[in-house]
């Protein structure tokens, strides 16, 4: 009912919501964040599930807790959510891949080629 | 005074039936939780002990530390709402009425907008009601005794989908700005899992889980894959249910994968996905009737 799949638990979700919003630009450093009884009620959630993706956020340092007012983005959000999303990419993103074009018979070097015309493309 | 609740080797037993045998359970106040189980497991009765409808044969009930049995005090603050439960002859007003009587913390304002969202008529008698208007005004009886536990014992399963829904919009709105205790009892597991903070899955009398919500569902994994390479992989631990499609196997395994293991799974070929919440009651609770057949 709440719009999330059941690939992971809800609360790891919502933090990753808040990060792709952060990445995207529609969050911003120093911005504060819905509270997690706004989150709760929009998304139809226990607000302690809201409260967990929000702890976990804090402890990653993406968000920072201001008492009496609520949660902020962090001035380096940005910066530190792309770092770990740049670790992630050739495990998440690439690694699997290649997997998928082996099992359907692409040659890697097919791949590598495309890349390159996309790289040139792009150049253009 | 918070209202925790702790149930001490409860058992309750109706002549030859043991309807509780031996659950003991901790809830700490102002959690929505909910209360899963087959029917005859003993939902309804472990909720009665806690409206003190019943004094359990052996075991010990507290709330907020005190034994509920005959504590009017403390009853004014529990509320146990059934599917049916009200004098039939009565009309809707009526019943609202004595609600407001019995309840310190009654907000007659919350309930008429209930009703007005619900479109229960007011002046008919609850025996000429629908079954969906009947559990509504239920659920309203529920919501707007603000009580400090409020225990709903299957009471929306008689709405269609879109009230079923509303009353969770409401459930949850009303609970953020008024925190209590909420126990809810439901069939629909899926569509209400997400209001949940805990889980309890109760069996045959006996508690089989009781966890934070996303617990619960982390331990529940699906492996699908070639069906030698997903029998290698389950070797050794609890398998709750395969199911072939050819030569893929689908298999439900019970507990949390390490990182470790999801990258053996992946590196054997192997899909690794959550079991929906529903699926894992289901594998958990099956054997109930096979055992007693």
């Amino acid at each position: 009912m709440t719009g999330f799949d059941d690939r992971s638990p809800i609360y790891l979700q919502i933090a990753e919501q808040i990060e792709t919003g952060i990445l995207r630009g529609e969050l911003r450093p120093e911005e504060q964040v819905m509270s997690t009884n706004q989150y709760a009620a929009h998304y139809r959630i226990n607000p302690a599930t809201a409260a967990k993706a929000f702890q976990r956020l804090v402890d990653d340092g993406v968000l920072y807790k201001k008492r009496g007012i609520g949660m902020f983005v962090s001035p380096d959000a940005p910066d530190r959510l792309r770092a770990r999303r740049r670790e992630r990419f050739f495990a998440e993103v690439l690694e699997p891949m290649v997997a998928e074009a082996a099992a359907i018979g692409i040659p890697l070097d097919d791949v590598i080629r495309r890349i390159e015309r996309i790289r040139e493309e792009d150049a253009r | 005074m918070s209202l925790d609740i702790e149930l001490t080797d409860v058992h309750l037993r109706y002549g030859s039936t043991e309807a509780l045998a031996g659950l003991s359970l901790r809830l700490e106040a102002d959690t929505i939780c909910g209360l899963l189980g087959r029917n005859g497991s003993g939902k309804t009765s472990l909720m009665s002990l806690l409206a003190s409808l019943r004094r359990p044969d052996a075991g010990t009930v507290r709330i907020g530390g005190r034994d509920p049995f005959e504590d009017a005090e403390l009853m004014s603050r529990v509320a146990l709402i059934g599917e049916g439960g009200s004098d039939p002859t009565d009309n809707v007003a009526d019943v609202l009425r004595s609600a407001a009587l019995l309840r310190p913390s009654w907000d007659a304002g919350y309930a008429a907008r209930l009703l007005d969202r619900f479109e229960v008529p007011r002046r008919k008698a609850i025996a000429s009601l629908s079954r969906g208007k009947r559990a509504a005004l239920g659920v309203t009886c529920g919501l707007a005794a603000r009580a400090e536990i409020t225990m709903f014992d299957e009471t929306h399963l008689g709405m269609d989908a879109p009230s079923r829904y509303a009353f969770y919009d409401e459930l949850l709105a009303d609970y953020l700005e008024h925190p209590r205790t909420v126990i809810l009892s439901t069939h629909h597991v899926e569509e209400v899992a997400s209001l949940f903070a805990q889980v309890v899955i109760i069996d045959r009398g006996r508690l089989l889980v009781h966890d934070d919500t996303d617990e619960v569902r982390a331990r529940g994994t699906q492996v699908t894959g070639p069906a030698d390479a997903v029998d290698r992989f389950t070797a050794g631990v609890t398998v709750l249910g395969r199911r072939d499609l050819g030569r893929t196997r689908a298999a439900a395994l019970y507990g949390t994968l390490t990182p470790e293991r999801r990258r053996q799974a992946r590196e054997a070929g192997l899909d690794i996905g959550p079991m929906p919440l529903q699926d894992l009651f289901v594998h958990l609770t099956a054997d109930t009737e096979k055992e007693q057949s």
